[in-house]
């Protein structure tokens, strides 16, 4: 499979001059399988410019998967042209909720007063499902969702294909009440979904003494980011969901340090960008 | 419906952790059961009542944990486990608040209140039971 980062930016886009090299668009990774398969991660900005590039070559069917329906994760649905697509199947994923299903709760923004076209009048054919937390086939990959912490329903997304793990892990705290390091396994929020990955995609918006002043806010400082990686033993940890006051140069001192701080890790950790392609295959794992 | 088989060694599930976190953050007794109805957790504040650290009982099965505290109704009439304030949480799926007679791990027996209640997710499963307790000081008895 090969994953495409189209936006890696938390919260609220942030397009400029500080954020040229990482990018500003908010979270969406589009992930082709072996199989012709389309995944999209996530429906930030980012999945505006991915329609884009996918609009004159469309598949069959693109499945898209939601970790939880924050705007910075939904705002690009409604500019996102395969949506508008006479035809196409559209299967849209999400997190389960007591009280509405997943279409009444994405219909609160795709309708007026926040949006001027309704769910009911997109032209493609979609359906949506809660996330599957027990494990789904689509093409060549299996795919696994399970709740992990952060504010609201989240859940996190484990995509599995010719022995290589993908997962993603964009909004999480995993630390929240508790010291990651004394946290056995068994009680560590998303460790099920992200034990042995390949790749990690996870939360690392704020540097470390940030953190400390947004305990509870759904996100994770870095060192608890690579504490969470290093206990699910992952290969490689691509910290994402930047944050929206960081800037490049601040981005690239926070990884620097986060290096220093994990003295024999330091290959295996990186910041994601908007363009970033990662391809696993039977070969390994290339980034470029 | 049926409470589902844990599996040991498994992650526990999203509810049960918070639960664990914010019992940890906490200085009211509190203790956990899982899905299965394993008891699977209480807090320092428990332990300080029943005995003995959690870290040295481990976890053991509902059932055990209700013979080893030796729980009775007031007037001395044993407690049926599925009777207990977790237990009809954990099988019936409803809040539940009893006063019961029980033995901690020092021997000491006394008359305690608890309550529990069942931790059920978004699509309606199970996750397990999170109850309360705390010494009876009233003074009632049975009799």
């Amino acid at each position: 499979m090969q994953a495409r980062v189209w936006g890696c930016r938390g919260s609220i886009a942030v397009p400029g001059p500080d954020t040229v090299r990482y990018g500003g668009n908010t979270s969406c990774v589009e992930v082709r399988l072996a199989s012709g398969h389309v995944l999209i991660l996530d429906a930030g900005t980012g999945m505006r410019p991915l329609g884009v590039s996918m609009q004159n070559d469309l598949p069959d069917e693109l499945h898209i998967l939601l970790t939880h329906l924050h705007m910075d994760h939904l705002q690009g649905l409604g500019f996102f042209r395969p949506l508008f697509a006479p035809d196409l199947d559209i299967h849209i994923w999400g997190p389960s909720s007591p009280v509405q299903d997943l279409s009444e709760r994405i219909s609160m923004y795709l309708s007026p007063p926040l949006f001027p076209v309704r769910l009911e009048d997109l032209a493609s054919n979609t359906t949506f499902d809660n996330a599957p937390e027990e494990p789904v086939t689509i093409g060549s990959a299996t795919i696994r969702a399970a709740k992990v912490a952060h504010q609201g329903p989240t859940v996190g997304y484990r995509i599995e294909e010719n022995g290589r793990t993908f997962v993603y892990l964009p909004d999480h705290e995993p630390s929240l009440g508790a010291d990651l390091a004394n946290v056995p396994a068994a009680w560590m929020s998303g460790h099920d979904i992200a034990h042995d990955a390949d790749v990690l995609l996870h939360d690392g918006q704020y540097r470390d003494d940030e953190y400390r002043d947004h305990i509870g806010w759904g996100h994770s400082g870095v060192g608890d980011a690579m504490e969470f990686a290093n206990k699910a033993n992952v290969d490689r940890l691509v910290l994402f969901h930047h944050d929206p006051y960081h800037t490049d140069q601040e981005l690239e001192a926070l990884l620097a340090g986060a290096r220093a701080n994990w003295p024999g890790l330091e290959d295996r950790v990186s910041l994601a960008y908007e363009g970033m392609v990662i391809r696993l295959d039977e070969a390994g794992v290339t980034v470029r | 419906m049926s409470n589902p088989v844990a599996t040991p060694g498994a992650q526990k599930s999203l509810p049960l952790i918070l639960a664990r976190e914010l019992a940890s953050n906490l200085a009211t007794p509190m203790f956990l059961l899982d899905a299965a109805g394993m008891l699977v957790f209480y807090n320092d504040a428990a332990a300080l009542l029943l005995g003995k650290p959690f870290s040295e009982l481990g976890e053991i099965t509902g059932g055990e944990f209700g013979a080893d505290l030796e729980l009775a109704e007031l007037d001395g009439t044993k407690l049926r486990r599925l009777d207990s304030p977790s237990g009809i949480a954990w099988s019936e799926r409803k809040p539940a608040h009893k006063r019961v007679l029980a033995t901690m791990y020092d021997g000491t027996r006394g008359a305690f209140e608890a309550t529990a209640y069942p931790l059920l997710g978004s699509t309606g499963e199970m996750h397990g039971v999170m109850a309360v307790f705390w010494p009876d000081t009233s003074g009632e008895t049975a009799d």
